[in-house]
């Protein structure tokens, strides 16, 4: 069993979904109750499901000095990047702590995957456009070298692409580093963008709704794929005002590539290594945001993970009916909607769910409430059978 | 503290040619010549069906895993693991966006999940029953120094042995203008608490201070492995000064401008 992990300050987040731009968009949406899921009107090709897209990005090129990077995903890292005065913030800590002392973990699933089929949709005599004959665009690290060049940290650089846990998992990379004084600080970036690899990959498998998605809906249909860009900066020590990474769990299923474990193993060993970690009882948990894809699949697992270890006091919801399926951005979106919930006191429900699968508890919420929250949780589960739980803590109150 | 000791428990190596770590370290030494049927890794691991069906990056990968489980005498399903990949599947990202850019709706549900990164960490995993965290990851080059860090990291914050391994596959055609890779190459390693009898590397991060070190002082086998296959190009210092059986430092690229110190104690 994992020993309790001493908290980690997460001094500065923001994302940017369809939701719109910065937190303040993302609490205003979530209150609301206003999806940010639109029609289909991203593909070519007629394909009938909604999506979750990014306004502006198509106008948002990224500054002549980074042009080398340039592709939609890196477009969504930079405006990402700019909201809630991240990008000052990640500067200033560079600052303090030396450049040498902070790590970049990048997260992704598909990358600038965009790039490279723009490349064979327009070959030139069969070879690569020149124009896009940019190597840093065609690789998994894309976004890493990329963010690495723009924000001049020199710590630890990598990417993490484990499908749709892909920005979960780098939470506790950068709890383990930061532990053992490998860096001092950690910049946390996951971006997943549209791109025909997804919205076609996702069909073929039969996993997409040809309407908004309904997570937990005794009557959904699969996913809407949205794309996302997450920020977090974790450092060392304790902010007293600043919420805190206080677990992690991480396991595989070892079950299925595209399918999870029917009885939820890999999903309750992460979720049982995030409370150890955090040296807490699931009785003291008071929200979890689920991964809860809309799958029936998924919603039918995890469903029964959540009823099975929970008190019917904590609240638990989906909140990819406002946002889609970010994918590799999904982790750190709803690790902000879980700092966003603790922060406001808000409990987001889950939008589009009316008749809830016989299999939810008690815990699952519909409409949205307002509760004291302190202790949050976060479910992202990936292809080939990857999981990750992430614990986290509100600030002190001024 | 910011230098991690760390012992290698078992290490796994294939490329065409040899079959395994212990072949290739003769090779580097100048002591063996390269066994022309050698040609595919055999990953024995997998069910005889995956080993037909999966991708080729998959098949190297868990070769080389399972070689240096074996070494190390550690189960497959007790290990963490770190998997880490240059460019990943090219011949997929190939297929996917030749695919979409003629008929995506007959894009293959089977290849679109083959297509994540994570692909060999789940087939791996399935295969070996194994339940404990994986994680895939890709620095571009330099992938090798950053994912010999994270399994270093992970060794030594939980207290367990981790595997690493380390692979990558051919290009294509069209992609070989962005991402060359004209050979197979994997190379794995069981990381764990340094213990008498083991071979050590002390990890240091840090700023670049030398030019990045080059393969010219290995065979020309090793040396050609280097020219056509990006992880071997970045293993390769640290697979030399390992099959030299002298204590070494050398420097790997980690970033644009960082650089990760080894010191390597055989």
């Amino acid at each position: 069993m994992p020993a309790p992990i001493r908290p980690v300050s997460i001094t500065a987040h923001t994302a940017t979904s369809a939701l719109g731009r910065g937190l303040t968009a993302h609490l205003d949406a979530l209150r609301a109750r206003r999806s940010g899921l639109r029609a289909n009107d991203f593909t070519a090709v007629e394909l009938e499901c909604a999506i979750g897209r990014v306004d502006g990005l198509e106008q948002a090129a990224l500054p002549d000095e980074h042009a080398l990077f340039e592709c939609r995903n890196n477009r969504l890292a930079w405006l990402g990047i700019q909201q809630d005065d991240f990008l000052s913030q990640v500067r200033a800590a560079i600052a303090r702590h030396g450049a040498d002392r902070v790590a970049l973990l990048a997260a992704t699933s598909t990358s600038s995957i965009g790039a490279s089929e723009e490349a064979y949709a327009r070959l030139d005599k069969g070879r690569i456009a020149h124009d896009l004959r940019r190597p840093p665009v065609h690789t998994p690290h894309s976004l890493g070298i990329f963010l690495e060049q723009a924000l001049g940290t020199r710590g630890p650089c990598l990417t993490t692409a484990t499908a749709c846990s892909s920005s979960a998992k780098i939470f506790a990379k950068a709890e383990r580093m930061i532990r053992l004084g490998v860096v001092d600080a950690a910049v946390l970036v996951g971006v997943d963008s549209l791109c025909g690899s997804v919205l076609f990959g996702f069909n073929a498998l039969e996993l997409v709704a040809p309407e908004a998605c309904r997570p937990f809906d005794a009557r959904r249909r699969g996913i809407s794929i949205g794309e996302a860009a997450g920020f977090a900066l974790l450092e060392r020590g304790v902010s007293p005002s600043a919420p805190q990474l206080i677990g992690w769990g991480e396991s595989s299923d070892a079950h299925h590539m595209s399918t999870p474990h029917p009885q939820g193993l890999g999903a309750r060993l992460a979720l049982q290594g995030a409370l150890e970690r955090a040296g807490l009882a699931a009785e003291s948990v008071d929200y979890i945001n689920l991964h809860g894809t809309a799958t029936p699949k998924n919603d039918e697992v995890e469903a029964t993970v959540i009823a099975d270890s929970f008190p019917a006091r904590t609240r638990a919801s989906s909140s990819k009916g406002w946002t889609g399926h970010t994918l590799g951005a999904a982790g750190i979106l709803e690790s902000v909607v879980c700092l966003i919930a603790l922060q406001h006191g808000l409990v987001p429900g889950t939008l589009n769910c009316e008749q809830p699968d016989p299999l939810c508890g008690p815990q699952l919420a519909l409409a949205n409430e307002s509760a004291d929250l302190r202790i949050a949780l976060s479910n992202s589960f990936g292809f080939g059978g990857s999981n990750c739980t992430l614990a986290f803590a509100r600030g002190e109150r001024a | 503290m910011n230098v991690l000791e760390v012992a290698i428990e078992g290490m796994g190596l294939w490329a065409p040619g040899w079959r395994d770590w212990t072949t290739a370290r003769r090779g580097l030494l100048g002591d063996a010549e390269a066994d022309a049927g050698v040609i595919k890794p055999s990953a024995d691991l997998l069910p005889p069906a995956e080993r037909r069906r999966a991708p080729m990056p998959v098949l190297l990968a868990c070769d080389v895993a399972a070689q240096a489980c074996a070494q190390a005498g550690r189960a497959p399903d007790s290990l963490p693991s770190v998997f880490v990949s240059t460019h990943g599947d090219l011949q997929i990202t190939d297929y996917m966006c030749s695919t979409l850019a003629g008929a995506p709706r007959e894009l293959s549900p089977i290849r679109f999940h083959n297509s994540v990164h994570n692909a060999p960490a789940g087939y791996w995993t399935i295969a070996a029953q194994c339940h404990q965290a994986s994680t895939s990851i890709s620095s571009w080059h330099c992938s090798f120094a950053n994912a010999l860090l994270e399994t270093a990291v992970q060794a030594q914050s939980e207290n367990s042995p981790v595997l690493l391994a380390a692979y990558d596959a051919q290009s294509t055609e069209i992609l070989s203008a962005v991402s060359p890779s004209n050979c197979l190459f994997g190379v794995a390693m069981v990381i764990g608490a340094p213990r008498p009898g083991l071979p050590r590397l002390r990890l240091q991060p840090g700023m670049r201070t030398v030019p990045a070190s080059d393969s010219a002082r290995v065979p020309e086998p090793f040396h050609q492995l280097a020219r056509e296959n990006p992880m071997a190009a970045q293993a390769m210092p640290v697979l030399a000064a390992l099959a030299a059986g002298v204590p070494g430092r050398l420097q790997l690229p980690s970033g644009a401008a960082s650089g990760l110190q080894i010191e390597v104690l055989p």
